[in-house]
């Protein structure tokens, strides 16, 4: 997901009796006098206590701890007074989507500008106080000290003056190299909280009166309700109503979360299955291999392969449908009033779900209040509405506040999954194995495309992000055929990125096996020289992916004796504007890979909390191994194969290698961290393979 | 329908549930204890772990009238004061991400601890791969076992 361009507004107040409440709002459609509502993004009460919102979803990357922190530093305020505040759907603080690794990257500057502004202001506030020029004054600890006279305002005492300031323009930024906050591995706020059962998910929130909902869905996407028959459904204890809710779904209303199971599990459904029937996804991925000759579009262009000459190395590789999986299934509360309601979401976006539920139940979008929940896992489930249209459509039908929970089956076999794809790759090479031209063709459905989002001129809107080729080649392509399918896609964990750099990376390798060259020395090569890559939007440079290659060989010991029958592969890739570089180290069982150890190497700009960074990395890293060795959704007469963990089995402890994060220092400003490392694992891996066994692996995942 | 006695962290619970009910839902919807899990209702991914008499077991795959024989104790009951040695060490050593699945692999680690006080790597592998954690802590899991367990680790 792209981020937004946005402009930031700083503007100030004192609501009463609140103290300094400073707000910036990223205006869409939202009038000045929103800057002055109470969930302004900092709160300064005279106690001294420091609320600081935070306008992402957490789902388990860290925004609660790290958003703050930007802000932080630049307030000087003392970490240990923060608290935080979660904001629901709003319309203060511009597009609140969780999604693209773009939290710290999109709030980096309007967060400390905002720190900023205030510390100014509190200065200030000071200074008149005190009757001394404000250069005689220094923010720091919470605290505002005149070091000539020995005096010292705290925050708190400042607060209600402050908010009678002006705003500052042009507020000084802090250096680098005085950050106090930014950069530490601060212990994450929202730790205490999930090891003692207190955190309240989801699926945890409820409210007085409320009923648990589980509804009955076709089991072939695109299907209809004909009839249902609900008597035994209604003979079972505690089931309390059930309806019809939309054309595809009857919900089962009950008193327990148990018996709204056992009423569904014998509601008897008659299904129109629709035009999906007989949907085989063995034959999709025949016809993607045979959209790869439709008309494509260019992605990226250098020279001109056309008329390049040398000796032709070619491969395709394939990528099956994938699905999240995160381990707290779809849920979501609703409380429908009459003429509004209210919702308790797992969701990264609040404001597509308040606006798809006032669509779906005929409110207007501020008659939909979305309250923001803690998420077991996201990974790009929850930026679909889904889960919250259900549950205000059956707390309307049933009359009662409801919560709609999916079973682990309902979230397998209904999801919104990564998109198969098919990949043509081709290379000229010269006379010592060096790329003259290289061609690479993605073929796949548009997710956004999909859902009637924007492609334009044909381009989904995520590859921009996600397709880079970061290599200095005398001449490349890059294309994409958009093809269509009737399977629900969605965003999942780097997107289009696992796919490009699959397909990239792995043939990256080819090049050099073909060449006879060391795998880590080749790309070097191509990197060698200092090039800008403008990729769409963003530039990328050769010096900062030879920089996370260098480092990753290094800390892996790369070209050095490994233990007997062991093997390393690598691969890099960039994505959300993060360089990645990874090597993975194995040895054979057989022909399944045993996965010793992964070392995984990040350029993602100045690090804001490198305990947070560290999860980000090594959670990326299995959730990719996962994806790689295992992960596919497969559909056989309309219906998805696999239903739990047993089918679709994420890796366990007892397969999870060693891991080590490491991030390149720098200054830079922050770029994405959640997904970038994700895409290399699987090429680094099946690079490794080949490095054990001469077997290229084209088509994921591993252990099919 | 039927009225149940359960025994949960130590104390004495009446319920009026039907017996087939997996012990999770009378301990998330009747109880209110929602910090055990929902995750797979299979027995697959452990985020529904409690103890039955000290051991470790699934409760979306134990059925109430199962439970009422044993002392439960969940989450919230795992220790009378304070946090468990566990739990601080899951603070220490920054386990959670998303945190979902952390309870369960906390009451799966201290069942461990309780039977093996010192538990080797493969001890605790062998422990504890029946917790799945889609945000891939398992390295600081381990950790965080090894620290409460006052044996270091092997990294």
């Amino acid at each position: 997901m792209s981020p937004l361009s946005r402009r930031d507004f700083l503007t100030a107040g004192v609501a009463a009796g609140a103290g300094l409440v400073i707000g910036f709002y990223l205006p869409h459609g939202s009038s000045a006098a929103n800057a002055f509502a109470p969930n302004a993004y900092l709160k300064i009460t005279p106690d001294g206590k420091i609320t600081i919102v935070v306008a992402r979803s957490e789902m388990g990357q860290g925004v609660r701890t790290s958003l703050p922190m930007i802000l932080a530093e630049e307030l000087e305020a003392d970490w240990k007074q923060i608290t935080i505040e979660q904001a629901g759907a709003s319309t203060l603080y511009g597009d609140q989507t969780t999604g693209g690794s773009a939290s710290v990257r999109t709030t980096w500057d309007p967060m400390r500008k905002a720190g900023a502004a205030a510390r100014e202001m509190l200065i200030s506030a000071a200074a008149l106080e005190w009757g001394v020029p404000r250069s005689g004054c220094k923010a720091e600890n919470s605290a505002v000290v005149h070091a000539a006279s020995s005096r010292r305002l705290t925050y708190g005492q400042l607060a209600s003056k402050a908010g009678a300031q002006p705003i500052p323009n042009d507020v000084p930024l802090k250096q680098a190299k005085d950050y106090q906050i930014v950069g530490k591995p601060l212990p994450r706020l929202d730790v205490p909280s999930k090891v003692d059962g207190k955190a309240e998910f989801g699926i945890d929130f409820r409210l007085s009166g409320m009923k648990y909902a589980l509804l009955a869905r076709c089991p072939v996407n695109g299907g209809k309700v004909s009839s249902f028959d609900d008597k035994e459904s209604k003979r079972i204890s505690g089931v309390a109503f059930v309806g019809k809710i939309s054309d595809s779904a009857v919900a089962v209303v009950a008193e327990s979360v148990w018996s709204a199971m056992e009423g569904r599990r014998v509601l008897n459904v008659q299904w129109d299955e629709g035009p999906n029937k007989d949907f085989d996804s063995a034959a999709m991925l025949s016809s993607l291999k045979k959209s790869a000759s439709s008309k494509a579009v260019t992605l990226y262009s250098t020279g001109d392969v056309s008329k390049a000459s040398g000796q032709r190395i070619a491969a395709e590789y394939q990528l099956p449908l994938m699905a999240h999986a995160a381990m707290e299934p779809g849920n979501c509360t609703a409380q429908f009033r009459g003429s509004s309601c209210e919702l308790w979401a797992p969701t990264q976006v609040p404001q597509d779900v308040r606006d798809s539920v006032a669509q779906a139940i005929g409110l207007d979008p501020d008659q939909v209040k979305v309250n923001v929940t803690l998420m077991g896992g996201g990974f790009g489930r929850r930026l679909e509405h889904d889960y919250g249209v259900e549950a205000a459509l059956v707390s309307k039908a049933a009359n009662a506040p409801v919560k709609v929970l999916w079973t682990r089956e309902d979230d397998m076999r209904n999801s919104t999954y990564r998109p198969a794809s098919y990949h043509q790759l081709s290379a000229l090479v010269d006379g010592q194995g060096w790329p003259v031209a290289f061609s690479h063709r993605i073929v796949a459905p548009s997710i956004s495309g999909q859902k009637g989002l924007p492609t334009p001129n044909g381009i989904d809107p995520d590859l921009p992000d996600e397709a880079a080729l970061i290599y200095s080649l005398p001449s490349a392509l890059l294309e994409y055929v958009m093809t269509e399918t009737p399977v629900p896609l969605g965003w999942m964990r780097s997107v289009y990125a696992l796919q490009a750099g699959f397909a990239s990376e792995s043939f990256i390798d080819e090049l050099a096996a073909a060449a006879k060259k060391d795998p880590l020395e080749y790309r070097m090569h191509l990197l060698s020289k200092d090039e800008d890559i403008k990729f769409f939007d963003t530039v990328w440079h050769t010096a900062r992916m030879r920089g996370v290659l260098q480092l990753a060989a290094e800390k892996a010991g790369w070209g050095k004796p490994l233990p007997a029958g062991h093997y390393q592969g690598i691969a890099c890739f960039g994505c959300f504007s993060t360089y990645m570089a990874e090597v993975v180290e194995i040895s054979m069982e057989g022909d399944r890979p045993h996965i010793h150890r992964v070392v995984a190497v990040m350029d993602c700009g100045q690090v804001v909390n490198p305990n947070i960074l560290e999860q980000q990395i090594k959670g990326g890293v299995i959730y990719a191994l996962t994806n790689a060795l295992r992960a596919q959704i497969t559909i056989e007469k309309g219906r998805v194969v696999q239903g739990n963990f047993d089918d679709y089995a994420p890796i366990r402890m007892n397969e999870a290698p060693l891991i080590e994060a490491y991030s390149v220092p720098s200054t830079e400003a922050p770029t994405g961290a959640g997904e970038p490392p994700v895409p290399p694992l699987a090429p680094a891996l099946c690079n490794a393979i080949f490095a054990a066994t001469k077997k290229r692996i084209r088509a994921l995942p591993i252990l099919s | 329908m039927a009225a149940i006695t359960l025994r949960i962290n130590g104390s004495e619970r009446k319920v009026d549930v039907a017996p087939e009910t997996p012990l999770l839902w009378v301990l998330r919807d009747t109880l209110e204890l929602t910090g055990t899990k929902f995750g797979c209702g299979a027995g697959l991914c452990g985020a529904c772990t409690v103890h039955a008499d000290g051991a470790p077991v699934r409760s979306c795959s134990t059925p109430v009238s199962q439970a009422a024989t044993k002392n439960i104790t969940t989450i919230e009951g795992l220790t009378t004061n304070g946090l468990h040695p566990l739990q601080l060490a899951w603070i220490e050593e920054q386990v959670p991400q998303c945190g979902y699945c952390q309870t369960g692999q906390i009451m799966a680690a201290a069942a461990l601890l309780a039977k093996n006080p010192r538990p080797s790597d493969d001890q605790i592998t062998q422990a504890m791969s029946g917790n799945l954690c889609r945000c891939g802590t398992y390295d600081r899991i381990r950790r965080a076992i090894h620290r409460a367990a006052g044996t270091g680790g092997s990294e």
